[in-house]
């Protein structure tokens, strides 16, 4: 029968999101192509873990290894290029995130199967899966189909597939004896490492001003920071100005910052790449000032303003420091 | 330390206009301005950094048209000792992998410790080039590097993983590492420098050179094929508030007002 594996994604003992984005997608895909579901599940201890993932697929691959227990790329690759020769699945689902960019491009290589990467849909049209990917920063989309192959890899995007609510599958749980014979000679995993809380905690701000590059310089930053102070919120940031050093990591939204909910979030100059507005998009109210009407933020945003921010936000800071002193 | 900095001349697309070409497979590219790619910048400063304190060398090389010798010029200007440009007709249309392997051919016989490359381009953003050029060598990649220390043997690095958080791995020498942005500060290069470094030795190598066969390359060599390109369908768009300056302010205002937030 023909089968479609997902990888469950996991950390420190919890499930990542993602791995039920791509149990709901491989769900709908398996339906469509009459395939089963299968989830794998590879890691140390993992029994407990496996019974929820059976709620969500046909059956739950379980490989038990101490040498799984936290992710390294080899050993993955090593027990993955087993199960997927073995089993020669059609599709195989990996999430685009930190463990799937470290994984899929050389494991797919070493199996020489197609893969197609960070993936925001995936169908299949005769057996063979087109994929629908963002280029250039989110502002072109395109339609690519792999080359025609017995087994495929598609990675994911996290948080693009919305997980619905379904009838539990009572999924069997298999569980297959590590392949993992010798050591993993060329990686070690050594520890994970969290870098210090800072003095400003954005995710319990109400109202957050969010700088993006457009700001240009340093020298440029007063312009936010009373913007922020005139309404009594926090500012935040989109990643290349945490690179450049002008505001510090723990102000930075997104991916691999923090994600934030205010009442208000305010994007001045920030393009709206994904990595950015999954970190902010279920924010109450967003407003976004960027002088590209292209800007991909502008699909997020509730209210936008197409103009130059050096124009807009100083008149802007002072409208609100009027409103204020008149009200109060 | 002998490095290997792989580097794409790529659009800079954040603030221009974008349509899509005739072909429906390709973006008009006439009016755009082609710069290293952001995440390769930071690779080359890598490179150059760990050159400054370990010794060694460093050689920067693309796969690209030759305008991308703009690219490679900026990165020998930056502190880099050789480049090598691969260009060939046959070379175009290729996708990541058939580009891993384009490169690959080109670096096997290179003496090297580490080679470097971007966490991912920003025109087709694969995320995956290295890593596949890793597996084509045989050796191991660790992607999405925040931190390098070198030592003997192998590299310590950090990962970067989602929310913050980081993973610290060993990886053995010689290895393949994918750097994140904000692992240094690119350091900056005059025009002046830029032309000073036209000494340097920029090689220029195609297909035959590489004992690659057509097919390998381009779309025959590749895992994806390009059906269409199209600006993305609007699901849900913000309401522009429109008019100079205090009037769109005082549009904001109103907002916030209503919803009590000043
Ligand atoms: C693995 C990974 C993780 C990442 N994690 C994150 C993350 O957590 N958070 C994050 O933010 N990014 C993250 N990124 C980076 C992300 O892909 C984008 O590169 C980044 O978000 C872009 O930041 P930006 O919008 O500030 O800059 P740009 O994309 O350069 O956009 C600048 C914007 O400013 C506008 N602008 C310029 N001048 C003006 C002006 N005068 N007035 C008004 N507007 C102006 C431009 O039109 C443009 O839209 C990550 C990337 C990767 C690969
Ligand atoms: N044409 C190319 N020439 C040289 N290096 C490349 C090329 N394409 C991609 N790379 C390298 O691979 C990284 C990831 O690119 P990608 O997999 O295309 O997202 C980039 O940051 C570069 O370091």
């Amino acid at each position: 029968m023909t089968e479609i594996l997902v990888l469950a994604e996991h950390r420190r003992g919890e499930f990542r999101d993602v791995t039920f984005e791509m149990l709901t997608k491989g769900r709908e895909l398996s339906q469509k192509i009459d395939a089963d579901l299968t989830a794998v599940l590879l890691g140390h201890n993992v029994k407990e873990f496996a019974k929820k993932l059976a709620d969500h697929a046909k059956k739950v691959l379980t490989v038990d290894d101490a040498r799984l227990e936290d992710f390294n790329a080899e050993a993955y690759q090593k027990v993955l290029s087993h199960l997927i020769s073995e089993r020669k699945p059609l599709l195989t689902l990996i999430g685009h995130t930190s463990f799937g960019v470290d994984l899929a491009p050389s494991l797919a290589t070493e199996l020489n199967v197609p893969l197609a990467t960070d993936c925001i849909n995936v169908d299949f049209e005769e057996k063979k899966p087109i994929v629908v990917r963002q280029v250039y920063g989110g502002k072109v989309n395109v339609k690519a189909s792999l080359h025609t192959s017995e087994s495929y890899i598609v990675t994911l995007r996290p948080a693009t597939f919305e997980v619905q609510e379904v009838e539990p599958l009572g999924g069997e749980i298999i569980e297959i004896p590590s392949p993992l014979k010798e050591d993993i000679p060329y990686k070690k995993f050594v520890e994970y490492y969290e870098p210090p809380a800072g003095e400003v905690d954005i995710t319990a701000a109400n109202i957050l001003v969010s700088v993006g590059r457009g700001i240009k310089d340093t020298e440029n930053m007063p312009i936010v920071e009373k913007l922020a102070g005139a309404l009594g919120g926090a500012l935040a940031c989109s990643r290349p100005i945490v690179d450049k050093g002008w505001l510090p990591s723990d102000r930075q939204v997104g991916t691999s910052g923090k994600t934030v909910k205010p009442k208000l979030y305010l994007a001045v100059g920030i393009s709206g790449a994904f990595q950015h507005v999954s970190g902010m998009k279920n924010s109450d109210l967003i407003i976004a000032i960027n002088k590209d009407s292209k800007a991909p933020i502008f699909r997020a945003a509730d209210y936008g303003v197409v103009e130059d921010l050096f124009k807009v936000v100083p008149t802007l800071t002072n409208k609100i420091l009027e409103e204020k002193k008149s009200s109060s | 330390m002998d490095t290997i900095v792989c580097v794409k001349h790529v659009p800079e697309t954040a603030e221009a206009e974008i349509a899509v070409d005739s072909s429906g497979k390709g973006i008009k590219t006439e009016d755009l301005v082609f710069d290293i790619n952001e995440w390769d910048d930071y690779a080359i400063e890598e490179a150059v950094l760990m050159k400054e304190k370990l010794g060694g060398s460093v050689t920067v090389i693309t796969m690209g048209p030759e305008d991308a010798d703009k690219t490679l010029r900026k990165c020998l200007a930056k502190g880099a000792d050789k480049a090598i440009r691969l260009t060939d007709k046959a070379f175009e249309r290729s996708d990541a992998y058939a580009t891993a392997k384009i490169l690959h051919k080109a670096i096997k016989d290179l003496p090297f410790n580490l080679i470097l490359t971007g966490t991912q381009a920003s025109d087709d953003g694969y995320a995956q080039v290295g890593v596949i050029l890793a597996e084509l060598l045989g050796i191991p990649h660790a992607t999405m590097v925040k931190k390098i220390e070198s030592k003997e043997e192998f590299v310590r690095v950090n990962r970067e993983l989602e929310g913050g958080l980081e993973q610290v791995m060993e990886v053995k020498l010689p290895a393949m590492l994918a750097v994140q942005t904000g692992i240094n500060e690119p350091r900056y290069v005059s025009i002046m420098g830029i032309r000073k470094a036209r000494e340097k030795e920029l090689k220029v190598l195609g297909l035959g050179d590489l004992g690659l066969k057509e097919e390998e390359v381009g779309e025959s060599g590749s895992w994806i094929t390009m059906e269409e390109m199209f600006i993305p369908p609007v699901e849900k768009e913000a309401e522009i508030l429109t008019g100079g300056p205090d009037e769109i302010a005082a549009k904001i205002v109103e907002t916030l007002k209503a919803r009590g937030l000043v």
